[in-house]
């Protein structure tokens, strides 16, 4: 048999998904060491005998990533225990320098929670049902071999500045009846949990670098029945579009096998970003055991009260208030509102409008010339470019004070995102501002007339719209970095016509 | 006149001190020392003498500038090869370390380097530290300079026979189950595990993470005194280093050393004392000796019982090879030490699975095996979970008996020195070596091991050891009653290491044997 649209997979079947995300903490120093958690260094640069694993080091635990992970917590509304330990995770990986990782098992810093998410105008909430601090593993280059998986390679490189990063777990308790939109309401969940985690300051939450990495579970009821199905986790979901998808795969694949009276295999299964649909991974049937054990080289994690009370205090807006509270500030219709949320665009519209910009200005760059320019760099929204809030009112500052263009103003952009300088850097590098200086212009004007004597002797006789070409001749000259009222009238004075 | 080599550590740094004797003429005499009589002791696994040579002339220049020197300033020490040394080849007595040289310091390492003693060499052990004899070494024996047929303890072996042979007035070991009191008692030395947190992990080859404990061997107990308080202290970088200041526990000594011990309460545990067998004859014998000369000093003696002493043995062997399974697992053949069959065929498994057949002994593979099953899922309740129970009990009858007295006493081992291979066919007769010593490993509290008399009864005239065990944090009170029990045996029969047997002598009476056997 096929297989099923999504459609008709979605009405014979019941999706319960349940995501597991991990996010690393923007931290300056690794999780149980000094060394610096800074991105794209040069390999092995950033370690010691802590994060090595050699023999006779010891961790000791960072305390602001304990401080993050419980501002997490508060944020997700869940109890912080107010004793847990860490936890030794026992298995062989050689991009793990101990082999074993250091983590939480049954006493998670946080636990017990809940997060809110909208999908068309519906509330979801999905449950929380830990949040836990963990130390990343390094990174394996697998050289050579078809596959870049370990398997067939010739050799592997491991790089251990990733090793010992702080590392935060995020795990939903299952969530059920979200029915057709089950992807989506994952998907918003995500989104949702990045803009806290960026609200919160606790991480650069840059999916593409793998600061915040999903792992969806799916499984499949048939509708009507309230026995869950067996679930599959997929790795390697690495955008909010991917999450999506992932799952409308996964379910499409499952309703397929079900439908056609097989069962479905407990299993790792991989998410491919060229196809679009999940491959096996290894089998959870014959999963490692863990032997998990509290770890003895550190002390217990015993967040005192009021410490605790002191993290909530110092909580800033988050998303879900802050979005209401914008909405009755800036006077947006909830439309506008949505598009802005579906966008991923919230928390940028209002930095740029609280960096002083107009609100419809700071909305149609958001929605325009920027999303536009996320798209064609297969971002997923125009909130992860390399460009601040504070740069996009500059640049609508500087339009509204005639110094730009609006198109010089897209140039601006342009170099802002290619360079990673500020725009006032750029308009100066790149000479972007408008021409003001007057004798620059009469000069340019006196030589549109000499080269145009036809034109010149229309506008003398009276014909006065033809001045248009002398103006486009100008602009021309001045590549666009002159203001065309000014030209314009430069060039009547010149020809000695009065408007 | 008495040889540089056979000076006290606090005298040794007198001398120094006053410029009887430069640091550079006592690191040669120990030097001398070591070359004439390792070959038959075995003590050492590597001699640093290039390092040591250049340690002790730093301290000689220091001397000549006028510039303040601590208390044991160019004084030698050897160091047991599970802490690393920069530099210097640290392979915790395994052949998965062989030729690893370290790129960092331990904390204990800088402490001592900090104080001015001079690192003689890096001391032979059981290997990962896991045995009682320095048998389980994956290089060398080690032998007792009482008998060279027989065992220095384990499984800080090569640092007991240091000391007792005169190759340095100090040295430095790590007690898990009993590794620092044990060799002491069974060389006729002083050993001391401190209060767990009281001297940094960071830099010690773990073995067991929640019992390993670095402490002082020394040949008094003052001098074992100045270099625990060398080597005790917080440490940033170990999380389970306690962050208030230790006790002077040079003070204490001192203080010992008047021999009196008026109104000092003392305890027997009852679970100790080999009511059902099992301890030799002599070993009791010295022991109630020691009761009596306590009783003497104006001690207190009172008889305890702590009934969860006697799942200390069992509770041991669950929680270590547990912690070790874990502790051990780094050791993959990926980024140091031993790769064994990387021929580029052979897949990242196969090498890692190859490197620790070659890498590991029996031992360590034994106790990694039962640690994995003792952890496994559906396990862990039954066995490590159990034995962490074990432990809070251990340590509630502890607290217990120290609400009635001031410090406990044993017998540090229920035997004296055995042969070398009598115990390795059978793993528990090895296990029992470290019955006494036990208890106070489990709870982390600091006992002491100072020797009181000698035994004949298992042949030649070998050494006892008395254990003193303190509440957490007291270990002044190991120190004084030490010292006080020291003081007042010297007083009467002479220090128990004057009667060890000239090392010449033996070297050749073992040579004579070995030709008789040929």
């Amino acid at each position: 048999m096929s297989a099923p649209t999504y459609e008709q997979a979605v009405t014979a079947f019941e999706p319960v998904f349940g995501l597991e995300t991990h996010v690393e903490l923007g931290t300056r120093s690794k999780m149980f060491c000094g060394c610096s958690t800074e991105f794209g260094a040069e390999p092995n640069t950033h370690t010691c005998p802590v994060c090595l694993g050699l023999p006779g080091a010891l961790p000791v635990a960072n305390a602001t990533a304990i401080e993050y992970t419980i501002r997490i917590g508060l944020a997700l509304n869940c109890s912080i225990a107010s004793w847990c330990r860490f936890a030794r995770k026992n298995y062989f990986y050689p991009d793990m320098p101990k082999n074993f990782q250091i983590s939480q098992y049954d006493e998670p810093l946080c636990s017990d929670g809940y997060l809110d998410v909208e999908v068309d105008g519906q509330s979801y909430r999905v449950g929380i049902e830990r949040v836990h601090l963990e130390e990343d593993t390094g990174k394996n280059t697998h050289v050579g071999g078809a596959t870049g998986r370990i398997h067939g390679a010739d050799y592997s490189l491991v790089d251990f500045n990733r090793a010992g990063i702080p590392l935060v777990e995020i795990v939903t308790k299952p969530v059920p009846g979200a029915g057709p939109l089950a992807p989506a309401v994952a998907r918003a969940y995500v989104s949702e949990l990045r803009d806290i985690l960026r609200a919160l300051g606790v991480s650069d939450v840059k999916m593409e670098q793998g600061s915040l990495r999903c792992d969806v579970n799916t499984s499949l009821n048939p509708a009507g029945s309230s026995e869950w199905g067996t679930r599959t986790e997929t790795k390697n979901v690495n955008s909010l579009r991917s999450v999506e998808r992932a799952m409308r795969s996964e379910i499409i694949r499952q309703a397929e096998i079900l439908s056609g009276g097989g069962r479905i295999k407990q299993e790792t299964r991989h998410f491919q970003e060229t196809t679009g649909t999940t491959r096996s991974g290894r089998s959870k049937e014959e999963a490692t055991d863990y032997r998990y054990f509290p770890e003895p080289d550190l002390v217990p994690i015993a967040p005192a009260a009021d410490w605790v009370a002191e993290i909530r205090a110092g909580l800033p807006e988050l998303p879900a208030a802050r979005r209401a509270r914008l909405q009755a500030e800036l006077a947006l219709s909830s439309d506008e509102l949505q598009q802005l949320a579906n966008a991923g665009l919230v928390e940028r519209f209002a930095d740029t409008v609280a960096a002083g910009a107009p609100a419809g200005e700071a909305r149609n760059w958001w929605l325009g010339y920027l999303a536009q320019q996320a798209n064609s760099r297969e971002l997923d929204s125009a909130a992860d470019l390399a460009i601040s809030p504070a740069q996009v009112a500059r640049i609508i500052e500087l339009i509204a004070a005639g110094t730009l263009s609006a198109a010089l103003g897209r140039q601006v952009v342009d170099g802002v995102l290619e360079t990673g300088q500020d725009a006032d850097q750029v308009i100066s590098e790149r000479n972007l501002g408008l021409v003001s200086d007057t004798s620059a212009l009469t000069e340019a004007a006196r030589q549109a007339i000499a080269d145009n004597p036809d034109v010149a002797e229309k506008v003398r006789g009276g014909k006065l719209p033809a001045v248009g070409v002398l103006v486009g001749s100008v602009m021309k000259a001045t590549r666009g970095q002159a203001d065309a009222a000014t030209v314009r009238a430069i060039l009547l004075t010149e020809l000695g016509v009065a408007e | 006149m008495t040889e540089l080599h056979q000076l006290s550590a606090a005298d040794t740094a007198a001398a120094i001190a006053q410029g009887e004797a430069s640091a550079v003429e006592v690191a040669h005499a120990h030097l001398d020392r070591i070359d004439r009589t390792d070959p038959a002791v075995g003590a050492f696994l590597h001699v640093d003498t290039e390092g040591a040579l250049a340690a002790a002339a730093e301290i000689d220049r220091r001397r000549a500038d006028g510039q303040p020197l601590g208390p044991l300033a160019g004084v030698p020490l050897a160091m047991k090869d599970v802490v690393v040394t920069h530099g210097v080849p640290t392979t915790s007595g395994s052949k998965i370390l062989q030729g690893w040289i370290p790129p960092y310091d331990a904390t204990i390492t800088t402490r001592i380097k900090q104080a001015g003693l001079v690192m003689l060499g890096k001391t032979n052990m059981d290997e990962f530290a896991m045995g009682s004899s320095t048998e389980n070494s994956a290089y060398q024996l080690t032998r007792n300079p009482w008998d060279l047929g027989r065992v220095p303890g384990g499984s800080s072996g090569g640092s007991s026979a240091a000391v007792a042979a005169f190759q340095a007035p100090l040295s430095i070991g790590t007690d898990t189950g009993g590794s620092i009191r044990q060799p002491a008692a069974v060389t006729g030395i002083v050993g001391h595990k401190p209060t767990y947190g009281a001297v940094s992990r960071y830099g010690l080859i773990a073995f067991s993470s929640s019992l390993d404990q670095a402490g002082p061997f020394g040949r008094t107990v003052l001098d074992t005194a100045l270099l625990h308080q060398v080597m005790a202290g917080h440490d940033p970088c170990d999380a389970t280093s306690i962050p208030q200041p230790g006790p002077d526990v040079v003070s204490a000594a001192r203080q010992g050393a008047r021999a009196d011990l008026t109104g000092v309460r003392i305890g027997i545990v009852s679970q100790l004392t080999g009511a059902s067998g099992g301890y030799q004859d002599g070993v009791l014998a010295r022991f109630a000796d020691a009761v009596a000369l306590l009783r003497e000093l104006g001690a207190e003696i009172v008889e305890v019982s702590c009934p969860h002493f006697d799942y200390a043995l069992a509770a041991y062997y669950l929680i270590a090879p547990s912690e070790c399974s874990s502790n051990l697992a780094r050791f993959d053949a990926v980024r140091y030490g031993l790769r064994a069959g990387d021929d580029g065929q052979r897949s990242l498994e196969e090498v890692m699975s190859l490197t620790r057949e070659q890498g590991f002994g029996a031992e360590v593979k034994r106790r990694i095996m039962i640690g994995t099953y003792a952890l496994s899922s559906g396990y862990y309740d039954a066995y490590y979970g159990q034995a962490q129970k074990v432990r809070t009990l251990i340590a509630e009858d502890f607290r217990q008996a120290f609400t009635q007295t001031d410090v406990l006493i044993s017998p540090t081992s229920p035997f004296v020195a055995f042969g070398i291979g009598e115990r390795t066919a059978d793993p528990m007769a090895m296990y029992v070596n470290d019955l006494c010593t036990l208890p106070a490993s489990l709870a982390g509290t600091p006992a002491i091991s100072v020797p009181c008399g000698l035994s004949d009864t298992e042949g030649p005239a070998l050494p006892v050891g008395l254990q003193v065990m303190a509440p957490a944090m007291a270990d002044d009170r190991c120190y004084r009653v030490g010292a006080a029990f020291e003081a007042a045996f010297t007083s009467r029969h002479g220090a128990v290491l004057d009667q060890i047997p000239d090392l010449g002598e033996l070297a050749m009476a073992a040579a004579a044997t070995k030709e008789g056997q040929r």
